[in-house]
């Protein structure tokens, strides 16, 4: 088994009503509740808060970040998986494709 | 932990009320906009890992950090609360001025305050059932429409018409104002009435839609309730009422979502607390002079609540009941009843008879339960040609799928036993 981190981009649109928060909440649990009982999970991750700082350059310019909502990194997860195909598979289910997000799937490089 | 279905739609009702008070009523908007903040963040945070054990506190902690936030950055740009004033324009005072407004107490007289102030004599009552659900509740406009089978913009139009009254309106209603109190509360009372009854009787094909807005009503009137001069026997009487009636919606509806009609139900499966809590509500109601038409309703309510089955119901009692109702508040629809209960009580021709004379009958045709209630009773007659195209006609008039399969029913009924 590898391991391989999930970026979770974008975030749920505006206009979405509490109810509908909370049943994306429990979307979320469920999901990630059936990966860890089936052994996928080496850590549910943490979510990123929205703000922060962009430091770049020679000159460590120092900006207010970041970006675009649609591009936003507002969590990780860090799973294991076959291979970086049955890692994309794992996340299929991600229930952030119901509002349109996106899920980056990087391997986690080996030393 | 696993979270009540309601709850985030309940924590938005409250976040919103106290942070009204916070920011002035002319200012919901951006109180809206704190806990929709409060409530995104709740989810992006609680996703990976569950709610933490203290999910409300979690919340009005996350919701006031962000009040203090808006507050500082903007004090000058911005009026807040008249009645607050320099309370929240000094670093000295504001935090535990906050800290005040964001208790348990304050928040129920928050919203007490807020509901008062939706249900604005000069507002439609539709319009003002429609700012109760969104602003208190957590309903979005969406779901509102959906609810009582509306168009999104219709429901929208109502809520803005709704929301610039109440930010015209300056300050939110005071309650220590008890004249004002006394002359709202009816107008309140009217809305969570009417709101209750779209939960049980209405258009909507879902029932656990119906249910929420039973439920609702019920949470709402609970507010009144807890208040030292909101709590008079009008308000018990229309809680009775509430609870009576909720007490039967385990029975309403079968196990395919049908509705089961009132003389067929399982009474083994009513809510006997919910009984209990209706009865000791209309026992308290029984103060004072005025007998409102909560008061009678109530009764009717609590008589069929505590029969063994529909043919050992004090009819007699029920149209007595129903004689007084009709006098407190003539209609149709109640008249309507009253002949029903009068057919059981004396026989299906008496009640005929009375639907006859019913004045203003003609608006009733619309209705698909006055054919139906005409067709129960030739059916009881024996007249089960007459019944058929009864239930025919009340079929034609049926709003939704459930009244639809409900009758179907019934009309197959009409044929004799093979």
């Amino acid at each position: 088994m590898s391991q391989f981190v999930f970026l979770y981009r974008g975030g749920m649109p505006a206009d979405t009503s509490p109810a509908e928060m909370q049943q994306q909440m429990q979307r979320w649990m469920t999901w990630l509740k059936e990966l860890g009982e089936k052994g996928f999970v080496k850590d549910p991750g943490q979510p990123l808060e929205r703000g922060g700082k962009l430091v770049s350059g020679k000159q460590k310019m120092v900006t207010d970040g970041p970006y675009a909502e649609k591009d936003l990194v507002s969590g990780y997860t860090l799973v294991e998986a076959k291979d970086l195909a049955h890692a994309a598979e794992l996340s299929l289910g991600c229930p952030i494709f119901t509002y349109g997000g996106a899920v980056e799937v990087r391997p986690v490089a080996k030393m | 932990m696993e979270l009540d279905a309601r709850f985030f739609r309940r924590e938005a009702g409250r976040l919103t009320a106290a942070l009204t008070r916070l920011f002035g009523v002319h200012n919901l908007a951006l109180a809206e906009d704190v806990t929709q903040d409060a409530l995104c963040r709740a989810l992006e945070v609680w996703k990976f890992r569950g709610p933490p054990p203290n999910p409300s506190a979690w919340l009005m902690a996350t919701a006031k950090n962000r009040a203090l936030d808006v507050l500082r950055r903007e004090r000058t740009a911005r009026t807040f609360a008249p009645e607050l004033g320099r309370w929240v324009e000094t670093e000295w005072t504001l935090r535990s001025t906050v800290d005040a407004l964001f208790a348990a107490e304050a928040i129920q007289d928050d919203q007490l305050r807020m509901m008062l102030s939706c249900c604005h004599p000069r507002l439609p009552e539709e319009a003002q059932i429609a700012v109760v659900l969104q602003v208190l509740c957590g309903f979005s406009v969406k779901e509102i429409a959906s609810a009582f089978l509306e168009t999104p913009a219709a429901v929208e139009k109502r809520v803005t018409r709704a929301k610039k009254a109440l930010a015209g309106s300056k300050t939110l209603f005071d309650l220590a104002d008890a004249g004002e109190l006394a002359a709202r509360l009816p107008v309140v009372h009217r809305a969570l009435y009417l709101l209750f009854n779209e939960g049980y009787h209405g258009a909507s094909p879902e029932s656990a839609v119906r249910v929420e807005l039973c439920q609702e009503a019920l949470r709402l009137v609970a507010l009144l309730l807890d208040h030292p001069s909101a709590q008079t026997p009008a308000t018990r009487a229309l809680a009775a009422l509430m609870c009576l009636h909720a007490a039967r919606m385990p029975s309403r509806l079968d196990d395919a979502g049908d509705l089961t009609p009132f003389f067929e139900q399982d009474r083994s499966r009513w809510d006997q607390t919910l009984i209990a809590d209706g009865w000791r509500l209309l026992d308290a109601s029984a103060a004072g002079t005025e007998v409102t038409a909560y008061h009678l309703e109530a009764a009717i309510a609590g008589v069929h609540a505590c029969a063994p089955s529909a043919r050992e119901t004090d009819w007699g009692a029920v149209v007595r009941l129903y004689d007084a109702l009709l006098a407190l508040r003539p209609s149709p629809v109640v008249a309507l009843h009253r002949a029903i209960a009068l057919g059981q009580q004396q026989g299906p021709e008496h009640g005929l008879a009375a639907i006859a004379a019913i004045s203003g009958r003609e608006r009733l045709e619309q209705y698909p339960f006055y054919a139906a209630a005409l067709a129960e009773m030739e059916l009881a007659r024996g007249e089960r040609a007459r019944a058929r195209a009864r239930f025919r006609e009340a079929l034609a008039l049926a709003r939704n799928p459930t009244e639809r399969r409900s009758l179907e029913r019934r009309l197959a009924a009409c044929d004799p036993p093979s």
